[in-house]
């Protein structure tokens, strides 16, 4: 088996990376291979990245309130690249009425504060394709 | 790696070891023999004497409260102004701008990068015309306000003149911070614009500008906030904020200020975290060390110049999203740290802070907060209650020493630019924040609501939710702004100002007359990253 590719990226303006740097951490101690894009990524140069690094999955940081912006793009751009079973999944403050209009859109995984890096991991891996070394 | 003792006592202890939320570990009891090395008038003196260990007023808060500055900004200018006649109404003694990411970051409501974000974390100010409309009705003469705002602080800052000017208050007169602390964004928070070396120039002319035209302002206030939230140590937040301190003492002096000139004129900000003694401490240990800085190390004459000032948060980064209606209580325990701590000024975050920005009936309880323990508990009666606490006291010397320890290593770096380059506090804090999420999923720490005591199905809070007209209608007044500003005399101020910047002036007077052109953020900021580029970090995980 490869090692499950993930892309973690902070989309906006917003520095806070705290969480980011912790997830791209554990999931690389799970036996990922993480590539954390840094910071202020457009939706495009995160797709861009996915589409170089054969990402298996997306994790997108967003604590400032502009994921209905960041979201929409970056799942039409992923779609329009032909990139659709890449997983995508969002970790952040969220407000609770935009969770269904997330999952609308193809946003698997929505992790508030407070979720264990553990349950994070397994989804991941639970929900990405699998790789079969060639 | 220091060891706790062991219990004295016989019966078996709950746990393996016991240690503060910085991962310190914590004996079963202290006594004298632990603070045998200390010299009561030479560590700690009365509250007002040198090295300020137990405060800087002799008299406490029995002369004057601590200034209750609840943080607030959302949306649009006139919706943050109303928030702001509110709060005053309801006895705060302050005012405290939270600006929006696009603000924060120098950038107009139209630039790509504020697509979605205009008005969300803040209020969005583009240009003197909003800064106007957001202290309407505020006298200025007659408040104090303190605006978190670092790369762009001598933007807004000019602003906020330029309002005063209006207004007819005397800048002389005009008393308050900018936070204006670009190292703590290079280690924690990362709202920088421009490369280490120029934004420190921004900074020094600042304090150069101030000391001789408006005295009684705060130019920095040198934060050790954002470091904790990003995950350090309470030691280390101590020792990163108070050697970001330093180094904007030594630019200071180097580009030739006389110390005492601008000194007097520093105050610091600091997180309140949960664990309570370990937060006492940290402020006892603050004041100790920077006195001893400025009058050793620099040479510091006036008395003011020694005395550290703080205004403290309560750590926001310890609100759960889970059963937020204990977050009031974690709050005010954090905020009761302060108080005993000596705080100048305080913030006490709103219960509903990990879901949202707060709402009004949030903010005001957070404010309440702060009455009940200035006027119901009596400990504003007596100043320093836990100096001579062999507890406290031997915290207080071992996070000074290991301060200490930080700045050696800082200092063989060549400073603190030198090692935000090497990206060595961003490793420290990185390296915190991974170990202390692992011993909160290990249930080594535990976070009520979240790792014990879980309750299933929480009842949802109403939240404050910002909607998308607030981007429409800053949008609107900036393409109203552009057609109806004077052209010529804007492009002569930005054209001064790229000249100055490019030479050795001090920028303040050339954003002044840039905001009296009604210059935006975006073009201000442009036209300094057209002559000093942009940072970027690598990045460390």
């Amino acid at each position: 088996m490869q090692k499950i590719r993930v892309i973690i990226a902070k989309p906006g303006l917003d520095g806070h990376d705290r969480g980011a740097k912790v997830i791209a951490r554990a999931l690389r101690d799970a036996g990922m291979e993480v590539i954390y894009t840094g910071l202020r990524q457009t939706p495009e140069q995160i797709v861009s990245a996915a589409l170089q690094e054969d990402a298996d999955a997306i994790g997108l940081s967003i604590l400032s309130g502009a994921h209905m912006h960041i979201c929409p793009r970056v799942m039409e751009l992923l779609r329009e690249k032909g990139l659709n079973d890449v997983l995508v999944v969002v970790g952040g403050i969220i407000p609770d009425v935009d969770i269904p209009k997330l999952n609308a859109i193809g946003i698997k995984g929505i992790f508030l504060p407070g979720t264990p890096m553990q349950e994070i991991v397994d989804f991941i891996k639970r929900n990405t394709r699998s790789r079969v070394a060639i | 790696m220091k060891t706790a003792t062991p219990g004295r006592g016989t019966a078996k202890e709950r746990r393996g070891g016991f240690t503060t939320i910085s991962g310190r570990p914590i004996n079963e009891l202290y006594t004298p023999a632990d603070v045998t090395a200390l010299d009561y008038g030479r560590d700690l003196g009365d509250p007002g004497d040198f090295p300020y260990t137990r405060g800087i007023h002799a008299s406490g808060y029995r002369g004057k409260l601590w200034t209750m500055r609840q943080f607030a900004g959302f949306g649009t200018p006139e919706e943050t102004n109303q928030r702001y006649k509110q709060l005053l109404k309801a006895g705060g003694t302050g005012l405290s701008v939270a600006f929006d990411l696009p603000t924060l970051m120098g950038r107009d409501p139209d630039h790509e990068l504020s697509l979605g974000e205009v008005g969300k974390c803040g209020v969005n100010v583009t240009s003197l015309a909003d800064m106007e409309t957001l202290f309407d009705g505020i006298d200025l003469g007659s408040i104090t306000t303190s605006m978190t705002i670092n790369s762009p602080a001598s933007m807004i800052f000019a602003m906020y003149l330029v309002v005063a000017e209006k207004q007819g208050v005397a800048w002389e007169s005009l008393s308050g911070t900018i936070q204006n602390d670009i190292l703590k964004e290079f280690i924690a928070q990362k709202e920088y614009i421009y490369p280490p070396r120029q934004s420190m120039r921004l900074i020094t002319d600042v304090f150069a500008f101030c000391a001789e035209r408006v005295p009684r302002w705060n130019t920095i206030s040198i934060s050790g906030y954002h470091i904790r939230e990003a995950g350090a140590t309470a030691s280390q937040e101590l020792a990163f904020t108070l050697r970001d301190g330093i180094e904007y003492v030594q630019y200071g002096v180097d580009t030739g200020l006389n110390v005492d000139a601008f000194a007097p004129r520093l105050s610091f900000f600091f997180n309140s975290h949960s664990d309570f003694f370990e937060e006492i401490a940290k402020y006892r240990a603050a004041r100790r060390i920077w006195a001893h800085v400025m009058r050793d190390q620099f040479n510091a004459k006036n008395p003011r110049s020694w005395q550290l000032r703080f205004h403290t948060q309560t750590a926001g980064v310890s609100l759960t999203a889970q059963q937020p209606y204990n977050n009031v209580v974690r709050t005010a325990l954090q905020a009761m740290a302060a108080v005993l701590g000596g705080t100048q000024s305080l913030h006490t975050n709103s219960l509903d802070e990990a879901l949202a920005l707060p709402t009004e009936e949030a903010a005001t309880l957070a404010l309440r907060t702060q009455q009940i323990i200035a006027h119901e508990t009596g400990v504003t009666g007596i100043v320093d209650p836990l100096g001579g606490s062999y507890f406290v006291e031997k915290l207080t010397s071992d996070l000074e020493e290991e301060a200490l320890a930080y700045f050696d290593t800082i200092d063989r770096m060549g400073g603190m630019v030198p090692a935000i380059e090497n990206g060595y506090p961003q490793r420290e804090i990185a390296e915190s924040a991974y170990k202390f999420q692992q011993a909160v999923e290990q249930r080594d720490k535990v976070i009520v609501g979240v790792n014990e005591f879980v309750a299933e199905g929480d009842e949802p809070i109403g939240i404050l939710y910002i909607d998308e007209t607030t981007s429409e209608r800053q949008l609107a007044k900036l393409n109203r702004l552009r057609q109806t500003r004077d052209d010529a005399r804007l492009h002569a101020a930005l054209k001064a100002l790229e000249e100055g910047a490019r030479g050795s002036a001090n920028t303040m007077p050339l954003l002044v007359e840039a905001v009296r052109a009604y210059a935006t953020i975006g073009e201000m900021c442009d036209t300094l990253r057209g002559v000093w580029g942009e940072y970027e970090e690598t990045p460390i995980i």
